[in-house]
């Protein structure tokens, strides 16, 4: 990363520590009015992995995003990034969901991208030409650069996921948090932001992303990580999705089909509802 | 050609026309541009909650100082700016939800307002001064007050341009650059409030609001980018002024009424013929 300009910059840059891993999160709790939204939530992320954070609605998986980009702070137990306590690293990008987002909100894609910036800027500074030259980089990655002078509520679902994707690399994030990027996606599009991923994984760029999508998380990621409001698993696919923690987690309305291509877990909704 | 230019040129043979004039021009562009982050974060019951809570201040300050004019301002303003930095706190814990609670403390301070004014009839005061304004009664002074803190205003929204706008349009990627949110919002009350002081004298309490919010709320409809909304707002506020001004000479209409009156025609005017988001527009768009 480039750190340069004004001394007045927004978040104060955090010198990462090569030998930690990238993401520590140790016995992690919130509570909220009393409930527990996280409860007692350990794990570590490497440089580079791609995981998927699944589990039912309500299970915690905002709340675990907004404590690893600091805007929430635990009520006990700590996570690192890089070694350093979250606040203050302009390395971490949270990508909206697109329900959050009002798109007639009068901005361009390359508007939206060059907030990406604003953290390196600092008050008062003006984009340069480095930040121009980065925004433009950032949208021919994920395919947009055709699109940059458009208004965001002419943009496809896909094309305003990946403008998202193009303000974090804009904003040269290594830890990617993504808050259900597929969800609403035809398949083409789906298959765009996960080709957008694999390049991403090249360039040794961390993605977590909460999905719904079970079978998805299962086929693209590294790793998973089931929650509700504790961890009930993490690790590689086929460790996680197993039948006691499915119905641990969603409460037997979900199953287990193990075919030639491999884990389906299929929703069992013949029986599910009502009770 | 000539009659239309003596048309335009007779009211400005009178010194209160010019200055009028001006403050219309000067209060058009600094309330449509601070009224441009109004309409994008739905600000505009709040703003109108704002002018109305100023009332008494404006009274009190008349009565204290026996009607001269700088003192009165000088009241509006400490008013204005506890009222803004009041709001922040309201709704908090409270037992009812933020907007009721505004609706009350404001409608509240407005009657304490009305009911000073209606003590001072030896005062020859007139209501009607404070709730729609008196442009033509704008002196000298008044308009150097107006120039330097409207100047402070666009100032401040020109310098936190970038800041104001990614905390607007996602306040999440905002507070994750660490971007001061709490402060900037209690800011942006606060230039509301120096926005609706300077403002008073030409509009008034009572059509604030529209100053505020309609010449900021056409150009949304007409622009894809918040520089270019809010340049085209501050244009369509002084021209609003003008219009507004000489159709009250020539009519002999109410001259806040009138500029407002021309706010809210350029407005409906826009919402019908506006291209990509107007009502005609959209109806062929679904019609194709």
């Amino acid at each position: 990363m480039s750190h340069r300009r004004s001394a007045l910059r927004h978040a104060s840059i955090v010198a990462h520590r090569e030998e930690v891993p990238l993401l520590n999160a140790s016995e992690v709790t919130v509570a909220y009015n009393g409930a527990l939204a996280l409860n007692d939530i350990s794990f570590k992320v490497e440089n580079g992995e791609r995981i998927a954070v699944v589990g039912p609605n309500g299970a915690g998986k905002s709340t675990l995003f907004k404590v690893i980009d600091g805007v929430l702070s635990p009520t006990s137990g700590k996570v690192q990034v890089a070694g350093h306590a979250p606040g203050g690293h302009i390395c971490i990008a949270y990508l909206p969901q697109r329900s959050e987002v009002d798109w007639r909100f009068p901005v361009t894609v390359a508007d939206v991208v060059m907030m990406g910036r604003y953290g390196q800027l600092g008050f008062f500074a003006r984009p340069g030409r480095e930040d121009r030259d980065r925004v433009r980089q950032a949208l021919a990655m994920v395919g947009m650069d055709a699109l940059a002078r458009r208004q965001i509520a002419a943009l496809s679902g896909g094309q305003q996921q990946r403008m998202f994707i193009a303000r974090a690399l804009a904003q040269e994030a290594e830890l990617i948090l993504m808050d259900e990027p597929l969800a609403g996606l035809d398949m083409p599009a789906q298959e765009q932001i996960m080709a957008i991923l694999d390049q991403l994984r090249e360039q040794r760029v961390t993605v977590m992303v909460a999905t719904h999508d079970l079978n998805s998380a299962a086929e693209h990621f590294d790793r998973l990580m089931l929650l509700k409001a504790r961890m009930i698993g993490i690790g590689r696919p086929w460790e996680v999705l197993t039948s006691e923690h499915l119905s641990e987690a969603y409460g037997g309305h979900l199953r287990l089909v193990e075919t030639e291509e491999g884990l389906f877990v299929l929703q069992d909704t013949c029986c599910g509802g009502g009770h | 050609m000539l009659a239309l230019l003596e048309w335009v040129l007779a009211p400005l043979r009178y010194p209160f026309m010019v200055r009028g004039l001006l403050a219309a021009v000067m209060v058009g562009v600094v309330c449509a541009t601070v009224g441009s982050y109004m309409v994008l974060r739905g600000m505009a019951f709040l703003g109108d909650a704002l002018a109305h809570a100023i009332l008494p201040g404006v009274a009190l300050g008349y009565l204290v100082s026996g009607g001269a004019r700088d003192p009165v301002f000088w009241w509006a303003m400490g008013t204005g700016v506890l009222t803004a930095l009041g709001i922040g706190a309201v709704g908090r814990g409270a037992q009812v939800k933020e907007d009721t609670a505004i609706g009350i403390i404001f409608s509240g301070m407005f009657a304490l307002g009305i009911a000073i004014i209606s003590t001072m009839r030896s005062y020859a005061v007139d209501l009607a001064h404070f709730l729609f304004g008196n442009v033509l009664g704008v002196s000298r002074g008044d308009l150097w007050l107006t120039a330097a803190f409207g100047g402070l205003v666009l100032l401040t929204v020109f310098a936190l341009y970038k800041e104001f706008l990614v905390l607007s349009f996602d306040p999440v990627l905002a507070a994750t650059l660490r971007i001061p949110a709490e402060f900037l919002r209690y800011l942006l009350l606060v230039l509301i409030a120096l926005t609706i002081v300077v403002s008073l004298q030409t509009v008034g309490v009572a059509l604030m609001v529209a100053m505020l919010i309609t010449p900021a709320a056409t150009a949304y409809l007409l622009t894809q980018r918040l520089a270019t909304m809010m340049l085209l707002a501050a244009g369509l506020g002084a021209l609003s002024g003008i219009a507004g001004l000489y159709l009250s000479y020539y009519v002999s209409v109410a001259s806040g009424a009138a500029i407002v009156l021309v706010a809210t025609a350029i407005f409906l005017l826009t919402l019908f013929v506006a291209p990509g988001r107007g009502l005609i527009s959209s109806w062929i768009h679904l019609n194709r």
